[in-house]
């Protein structure tokens, strides 16, 4: 028999979550820039995965691999600028504002 | 490499004139510190030992917030990029963050086995595989280092998890939005300035300052979602003075057309740099991004190309006795 694993997706972005998987150790409401989660009694709790910015911190932090998210940029002058001259790799230059 | 570096928490006027340098985007990559182990005030085998970048602005914000704290820094080599690109990159990473750790003989000279990041490493550094090779645990501090010694006495509240973009932050963008587009500015001034006098010029520099100055100063109160209709917005705003320049010094159907070939232009111009801020906002993720490229590109170059068009062929039929 399969079994299916609950997962919770977003339609703005790529982030999902796999309570499931979530042993509620408290990084990923530690990592997160945006407040995209939060604890709940027994499980971390997605609570405004619309803020997500994808930057991947929770992704690389949960232990338990219940987090996924396609991280990145989200600059679009690094991804014209890729685009423009066929580089697959869309990451920040010396031009860049920070 | 096992040496023992020493700093203090006092900036002087030469980290301000560096910090000044580093903001207008002079010699971008060269604001550098030596990576390695620093001792800050007089640490002992318990004192904490705090994480940074080998960007003088990161790390010179982190020894100032611990300032009358014994503490050790360990500069990690983020290539002189500061902590949230580096870590993006993966050069604020799990390896350098290892390898760094046994290069300095950290768990020789501290007792405990306790790191402090800065929470804006985390999509660099797996806490757990940190743990797991080396036996000390990360703990992520603050976004801001100036929150850390409220951060030390009592934890972190909410409020310092959380990234803002407040207006100090934007304005201090604003010298290197302008730097990386002063050369085309200056080149598109003097080619309109000798084909068309002060008012072509004045258009192209008005759409270039409220794209890259203005735009960030008005981001939160432009009334629209996304960056590139917010920009539009403001270049058409910024545009009426000049259509009504045209509308009421060119006589006839010519005024009409220069105002609106004004209009689509500046509002193209101010568009697209809008949305090249994206990546210097705190905020926005690449699918957002990506959708906005898809939206909005293919309308900008159409608005640029028509309004170029408009006005190339009223100047030009003019000049040569057409109409
Ligand atoms: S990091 Fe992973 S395991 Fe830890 S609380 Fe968050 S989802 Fe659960
Ligand atoms: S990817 Fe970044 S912004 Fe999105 S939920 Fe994870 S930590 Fe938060």
């Amino acid at each position: 028999m399969m079994t299916t694993e609950q997962e919770s997706v977003n339609g703005l972005n790529t982030l999902r979550f796999l309570p499931g998987r979530c042993v509620r150790c408290g990084r990923c409401w530690e990592v997160c820039p945006h407040g995209v989660f939060a604890p709940s009694e027994r499980k971390a709790r997605m609570v405004a995965p619309q803020r997500c910015m994808e930057c991947g911190a929770c992704q690389r932090n949960c232990p338990a691999g219940a987090i996924s998210v396609d991280a990145g940029v989200g600059c679009a002058s690094a991804m014209i600028k890729a685009a423009l001259t066929g580089s697959k790799e869309t990451s920040c230059g010396p031009e860049c504002c920070r | 490499m096992n040496d023992l570096m020493t700093t203090t928490s006092v900036l002087g006027s030469r980290e301000r004139r560096d910090h000044l340098l580093a903001r207008l985007g002079h010699r971008r990559m060269e604001h550098r510190v030596a990576p390695g182990l620093y001792r800050l005030g007089g640490p002992d085998r318990s004192s904490p030992v705090f994480v940074s970048a080998n960007y003088t602005l990161s790390f010179d914000a982190l020894r100032s917030a611990l300032h009358g704290i014994d503490a050790y820094i360990l500069v990690l080599d983020t290539k002189g990029v500061n902590v949230w690109c580096a870590a993006g990159k993966g050069t604020f990473g799990t390896d350098e963050l290892v390898e760094r750790i046994e290069a300095t003989a950290l768990a020789e000279r501290v007792d405990h086995r306790r790191l402090i990041l800065p929470q804006l490493s985390a999509p660099g550094v797996a806490a757990h595989e940190v743990k797991a090779r080396t036996g000390f645990s990360v703990e992520y501090g603050p976004v801001r280092a100036a929150d850390l010694p409220e951060y030390l006495s009592t934890g972190a509240t909410e409020e310092m998890r959380r990234v803002t973009f407040p207006l100090r932050d934007r304005a201090a963008l604003i010298p290197v939005e302008l730097r990386n587009v002063a050369y085309e500015v200056i080149l598109a001034f003097v080619a309109l300035f000798i084909l068309g006098g002060i008012v072509p010029a004045s258009i192209a520099l008005t759409a270039v300052l409220a794209g890259a100055a203005l735009f960030p100063i008005l981001l939160p109160v432009l009334p629209t979602d996304d960056f590139t209709s917010k920009g539009m917005l403001l270049g058409a705003l910024a545009s009426m003075p000049f259509a009504l320049y045209y509308l009421m010094t060119e006589p006839g159907w010519h005024g009409v057309v220069y105002a609106a070939g004004t209009v689509l232009l500046m509002v193209a111009v101010t568009g697209y740099l809008a949305l090249n801020f994206t990546g210097c906002s705190t905020y926005a993720s690449r699918t957002g991004v990506k959708g906005e490229i898809f939206r909005y590109i293919p309308s900008l170059v159409a608005m640029a190309v028509v309004g170029l068009v408009m006005i190339a062929v009223t100047v030009a039929g003019t000049m040569l006795g057409w109409f």
